[in-house]
């Protein structure tokens, strides 16, 4: 959801001096090429197989469980289906590599899980380019301003514990409705570097070559939150985020930026030994290395959740209504704090005295009242952003 | 059904005609789909948002930021380019004095065909493993030293893709630099040295005008070569899209800035009118080459 990593080789522009002797030569040939390629991009007959199944008992269309006869009339469906298509879900990431096996378990529908270092962008991208095929994702996992662009790729569902999820945390119609969610925070190596008391204490000379942003804040959602906190801890506020800009500029002036993008393994080594990004990946670290601490800087909290939704072109649309069903259950939201995130039912869990304890004792302490920026905000900030930021930390 | 026969005949002339058109044929195939479909894409991609004529991308082009990322990438190429020129030049020369079968040559010639296709993540991890913050030999010089580059950023920078990029430059210029030193004829010399030239007339009215053309050529193959490459920056370098490649990725996949996937397309168009505006200059020389080698 916010690496993009890139395994291609460098690409090397090859320079060919050799000459197609004959132009007319060329040009035939080049006109048997055409048509040959032709042929060859005509689209494939289309297949029925695998839509008619969903068609048949109309899952695209099931608003909630009662729509498909029940729970138990879902479950059937889902198993018939047999798979799930979920893209961007890293499994260091709120726990998903165990609420996927804790699902198949469950229901035994297999998850095929592709691309999970990818960005929420590249998640609309596949929905797009897969269209029509059964490798198409079957639900979504997304950043803020990627679902709030893509309405109308999404099919409106409205799971069993609909009620117990706080109205600011969903779409009234269920088209989406946030999963979980944290707190920007600063995480560290107690071992190799001091404790920050604030943002502005990165500045000092402790921390020469060792500030690092999960990811670059024009790409990426988590490290433009990043920038946000750094702003609102400098002056500036929800619609100002140039305060936060200014920051890295003198971070980087300082010699304190590093411009790495830090992931498990550059923690681990201690490449970054100092990583501004959500608590909950912070979290997730903090159960690998002892010494790695988490704070949520009193004087700068900003809040966010990512946006789940179910694709309007799941191939497998029992399967991906299932999957909602799941990640809001007791059992799903549990296992999301078991990640270190916030899930989306925490109060009413915590009332219900549902929730797992032990996991939400475990979340960094937050005071002050969170900033979370809005649709608009989040555009306005980004198109500062996009101009501001290669000039700052270049 | 004799004009039958006759068309059977012209139309087997021209087949035999076309028969070493069929030899290419896969080539030109291949150039269609991995060349010429891409670049009509990408031009008209840079002309249009939404499906409708536009020149907002094109107006993209001469954003501050965007200026700035051409000026790098166009500086770190050039840069490089002649740095892997220079010392790839020298190299090559010095292999070319020794024997045309010993060992020094072979070995030489097969490192540089490895290293000069050794780039990507491997590259750039080969390098954050030994001058990195945490690299080996950057430790072990800041313990020894104390140089302080375990807290240096500088290799996630553009200095840092200058020395990057030379570890690939400077074998290809090696590779590609080669057959022409091999081209300069002994027999060359010993006429001028029986026209009573020195060594210095020599190089000078000799063998530097023949090496010119081809150096400068290769100086342009190896610009271009690090003009477009990308996965190695896209690992050493993770804020601010410095050059050009990173700036295509920040428009595909920012999911904080969205809508831009026509810009990416406009910044590709910018590229591929630098490169081959390159390539022109490069087919330029080869011809002169051409000529005086024949």
């Amino acid at each position: 959801m916010r690496r993009t990593t890139i395994v291609d080789k460098t690409s090397t522009t090859k320079t060919g001096t050799k000459k197609i002797s004959a132009r007319i030569s060329a040009m035939a040939v080049g006109a048997v090429g055409l048509v040959l390629v032709s042929t060859a991009c005509a689209p494939p007959a289309p297949s029925t197989s695998s839509a008619s199944g969903s068609a048949a008992n109309g899952a695209a269309t099931w608003s909630s469980a009662q729509a498909a006869g029940g729970m138990d009339a879902l479950v059937a469906a889902a198993k018939q289906e047999g798979t799930l298509n979920v893209i961007a879900l890293p499994p260091d990431w709120a726990n998903y590599g165990q609420i996927i096996s804790a699902f198949t378990a469950k229901y035994g529908v297999k998850i095929d899980s592709a691309q999970p270092d990818a960005a929420s962008q590249d998640e609309i991208n596949a929905a797009n380019q897969q269209k029509g095929t059964d490798r198409a994702p079957d639900v979504f996992d997304l950043g803020q301003s990627v679902a709030l662009a893509n309405l109308d790729k999404f099919a409106p569902y409205q799971v069993s514990t609909w009620s117990t999820i706080p109205d600011d945390l969903k779409d009234a119609n269920g088209t989406w409705v946030n999963d979980y969610g944290g707190y920007m925070s600063i995480g560290y190596n107690s071992a190799k570097v001091p404790a920050p008391t604030g943002v502005k204490d990165l500045l000092k000379p402790e921390y020469k070559g060792k500030v690092a942003l999960n990811g670059d804040p024009t790409q990426a959602g988590a490290a433009f939150n990043g920038v946000v906190m750094t702003s609102l801890a400098n002056g500036g506020s929800a619609d100002d985020i140039q305060p936060g800009i200014d920051f890295f500029a003198s971070l980087k002036k300082a010699g304190n930026f590093l411009p790495t993008d830090p992931t498990s393994a550059t923690i681990e080594s201690g490449q970054t030994p100092l990583v501004i990004d959500w608590d909950y990946l912070n979290a997730g670290e903090s159960a690998k290395i002892s010494t790695w601490k988490v704070v949520v800087p009193s004087d700068a909290v900003v809040g966010g959740y990512y946006y789940q939704a179910i694709s309007k072109e799941a191939p497998h649309p029992a399967a991906a209504r299932l999957w909602q069903e799941f990640l809001y259950s007791d059992e799903g939201q549990n296992l999301f704090l078991g990640g270190g995130a916030r899930p989306a039912r925490a109060d009413a869990m915590a009332q219900a005295g549902t929730i797992d304890k032990a996991a939400y004792a475990k979340l960094p302490p937050v005071t002050g009242k969170p900033v979370i920026l809005t649709a608009d905000q989040t555009t306005r900030s980004a198109g500062v952003l996009s101009k501001e930021w290669a000039r700052a930390t270049s | 059904m004799r004009r039958t026969t006759a068309g059977g005949r012209v139309a087997r002339s021209r087949l035999a005609r076309l028969r070493p058109a069929l030899g290419v044929l896969p080539f030109g195939v291949y150039l269609l789909i991995f060349l010429v479909v891409p670049t009509v894409t990408v031009v008209v991609g840079a002309f249009g948002e939404e499906g409708r004529p536009s020149l907002t991308n094109l107006a993209g082009l001469a954003e501050p930021s965007v200026l700035t990322a051409l000026l790098n990438s166009v500086l770190v190429s050039a840069t490089t380019a002649v740095i892997g020129a220079v010392v790839g030049a020298l190299a090559a020369y010095a292999v070319v004095t020794g024997r045309p079968d010993g060992a020094l040559r072979r070995l030489v010639t097969s490192v540089c065909g490895v290293l000069a296709q050794f780039g990507g993540v491997t590259l750039a991890f080969a390098f954050i493993a030994t001058l990195g913050i945490s690299g080996v030999v950057s430790t072990w010089l800041d313990a020894h030293l104390g140089t302080g580059l375990t807290s240096s950023i500088w290799l996630f920078g553009l200095k840092g893709l200058v020395l990057v990029y030379a570890y690939f430059q400077i074998p290809l210029m090696v590779i590609v630099f080669l057959p022409a030193l091999d081209g300069i004829r002994v027999q060359w010399r010993e006429a001028a040295s029986s026209l009573g030239a020195s060594t210095w007339q020599y190089w000078r009215h000799v063998a530097l005008p023949l090496l010119t053309p081809a150096f400068l050529g290769s100086l342009l193959l190896l610009f271009a070569n690090s003009f477009a490459a990308y996965a190695t920056a896209a690992a050493l370098v993770s804020q601010g899209s410095p050059i050009l490649p990173l700036w295509i990725r920040n428009a595909l996949t920012s999911e904080v800035v969205l809508g831009r996937q026509n810009f990416a397309y406009a910044l590709a168009l910018e590229m591929i009118v630098i490169v081959a505006l390159v390539m022109a200059g490069y087919s330029l020389l080869v011809r002169r080459t051409a000529r005086w080698v024949r």
